[in-house]
């Protein structure tokens, strides 16, 4: 298990000891994390890291899973989809269905001190609380600029209950009576994903995926998902390619659950047509040594996104010193300050220049990844999410701007 | 609570959590609008939470309305214009809110402003709450004072420079105040000097350190 202990190395001693001083605020409290799975996706992976850091901190801290059947799954999924922007129909009968299954797990539950709501599926548990005096935060993990009317209006009736709610990007905010705190996500540097890797195991990756190390190599890592533009990033390498040597690396997963993923594939397939320099990696889902090793040799990161949520790839890159080229879109703007810690484009054209500029200047694109890397270890390592947290805790006991904490 | 005149120096660090507003500004008129209308601690967040943020970017950090109307309106002269506003030499957030407000008042009545067009990424309005936490860092005397100014975090010398005037309201920083009352208003006067804003927060530990100098 990795002790917090570890992370002194990374973020300086004064930082963990900090921790300790703000989880000793806590002290007395209980703190009760609420969401709907215990395995896969985003909420579960950081839950998964950071109770136990939060208990090894002293803390409180449990996590309750809500049960629901495949009609509750079914309905929540529409939400999801819904949330972020795409027409679904959600019948009478099925929002009925959704209370019901929030009801009936809010009997079956013993509400802590601080109940941490995750996401839409246990919103409604907030309908239940059952005694006053407890604090009830509700955390929105996903993008949430253009939510469906329709499913924001039903929502709102309870996200107003709670006694704030948590963003990830200020581009989620919403107009609420609840006051409504920033707190983006994060990566944890010790991570397979993100950990340092010795150089013959990078040396085997490329190997292994026949990518010459010698001349320059330009890599998206992403889903095959429209949204990411890979026929974009093909494009963009070309006109590049016209100026410079470079190769161009496309991996990511096969997004099972995208219907339009095989479709998104065939056409980054036919654009790539028979260039010898597209790599294109249909990785498994255990791949994360394999992603890290493609990062750590590359030598430019793109992730040309045309829409996304906040984009952890691009903090995953920066972390690994990389000069990253990145669409301004979602939360990738916190994460790149344009011409300082990487570039932010908005075409196939702004990309294709802005990668020749990188190549034919390897100084200044240095500079960019030493202050990327430099931005994501003040602000969004692990670490730094677990402060928020534990702030988040403690200011639900206060009021007012500012608060001394003797 | 710090500094006391009568005592050693206690070293304070502070957290902060940032708030959304929900307020967004599509426009430099927009942009304006919010300034005018928002609460002081987003002003104060606005104009110092790059401080922190990217204190290895600096010397000369812009303040968040200066970033936005530069790189996402793409007007490098108005940009500039807030980039360069003085905030040393305010003493409250009111003077602060109303220099930004007079400058895109200026710029919105002058013959080259030219009405903006969707800009893509909207400017958020945020704000911050403050917490504020004793450190263990406590210094009797000047030389201990000078070797914990080496040690303590950088959000520790931002909040006894930056909070402690435009926040908590003190005439001068904590450091100035206690060196004064120390009886060495020399190295005081060299540290209320120091403009905070035009160097990295690094930069400006080491500036401090060389304005107490060798002490006994």
């Amino acid at each position: 298990m990795i002790r917090i202990e570890q992370y002194e190395s990374i973020v300086g001693k004064v930082l963990i000891e900090e921790l300790f001083l703000l989880a000793g605020k806590l002290e007395g409290r209980s703190i009760q994390n609420i969401n709907s799975t215990a395995v896969g996706g985003g909420v579960a992976e950081i839950l998964n890291r950071m109770i136990p850091l939060l208990k090894q901190l002293g803390v409180s801290a449990s996590w309750d899973v809500i049960r629901g059947d495949e009609k509750f799954f079914e309905i929540t999924k529409k939400f999801h989809n819904g949330l972020h922007g795409v027409e679904v129909e959600i019948s009478q009968e099925e929002y009925e269905h959704f209370l019901h299954v929030n009801e009936e797990n809010a009997d079956d539950m013993e509400f802590s001190d601080i109940v941490f709501v995750h996401d839409p599926q246990p919103v409604a548990l907030i309908d239940h609380r059952k005694t006053n005096g407890r604090k009830w935060v509700w955390r929105c993990h996903i993008d949430f600029s253009r939510p469906d009317p329709r499913i924001w209006n039903f929502m709102q009736k309870y996200v107003t209950q709670y006694d704030s709610a948590v963003f990830s990007a200020p581009a989620f905010a919403r107009t609420l009576p609840i006051p409504q705190v920033l707190i983006s996500p994060s990566i944890d540097p010790l991570s397979d994903k993100n950990k340092e890797l010795p150089d013959p195991v990078i040396e085997q990756t490329f190997e292994r995926f026949g990518i010459d190390r010698s001349r320059p190599v330009i890599t998206q890592i992403s889903r095959f998902d429209y949204l990411k533009d890979p026929v974009g990033v093909i494009r963009a390498y070309r006109k590049a390619k016209n100026h410079v040597d470079i190769q161009l690396v496309l991996a990511g997963g096969g997004a099972t659950d995208d219907p339009e993923g095989p479709m998104v594939m065939e056409k980054v397939q036919a654009e790539a047509a028979n260039d010898k320099d597209i790599h294109i990696l249909l990785l498994p889902p255990s791949s994360d040594i394999e992603i890290n090793a493609l990062q750590r040799g590359s030598t430019i990161i793109l992730q040309k996104s045309l829409r996304e949520g906040f984009g952890l790839t691009v903090a995953e890159a920066l972390w690994k010193g990389k000069p990253t080229i990145a669409g301004a879109v979602g939360g990738i703007p916190l994460q790149i300050t344009h011409k300082h810690s990487g570039i932010l484009t908005y075409s196939v054209e702004g990309t294709a220049q802005w990668i020749k500029q990188l190549i034919n200047e390897p100084e200044y694109a240095r500079k960019l990844g030493e202050n990327g890397r430099e931005h994501i270890k003040n602000n969004y390592l692990i670490t730094r999410h677990i402060r928020d947290y534990l702030l988040l805790f403690t200011s639900l006991m206060y009021e007012g701007d500012l608060v001394y904490l003797g | 609570m710090t500094p006391n005149s009568e005592s050693a120096f206690h070293f304070h660090t502070k957290l902060e959590q940032t708030l959304l507003l929900g307020i967004k500004a599509r426009s430099v008129v927009q942009l304006l609008d919010g300034i005018g209308s928002v609460p002081e601690s987003s002003v104060y967040f606005h104009t110092h939470h790059f401080l922190l943020q990217h204190q290895y970017l600096s010397p000369e950090p812009p303040n968040d309305f200066a970033y936005w109307v530069s790189e996402l309106v793409g007007n490098a002269a108005l940009g500039e214009s807030l980039g360069s506003v003085d905030i040393v030499a305010f003493d409250s957030i009111t003077g602060l809110r109303d220099k930004f407000i007079s400058l895109l008042e200026t710029h919105i009545s002058s013959d080259a402003y030219r009405p903006d067009t969707d800009h893509g990424e909207p400017f958020h309005f945020m704000a911050s709450r403050t917490f504020v936490l004793p450190t263990s860092f406590v210094a009797h005397d000047i030389r201990e004072f000078r070797e914990m100014i080496g040690g303590v975090s950088i959000e520790s010398l931002y909040y006894h420079i930056f909070d402690a005037r435009l926040r908590l309201g003190r005439e001068e920083n904590d450091f100035s105040r206690w060196l004064r009352d120390r009886g060495r208003p020399d190295i005081a006067e060299k540290i209320r000097k120091l403009d905070p804003y035009a160097q990295t927060m690094e930069g400006l530990r080491k500036n401090i350190i060389g304005a107490i100098g060798e002490v006994d």
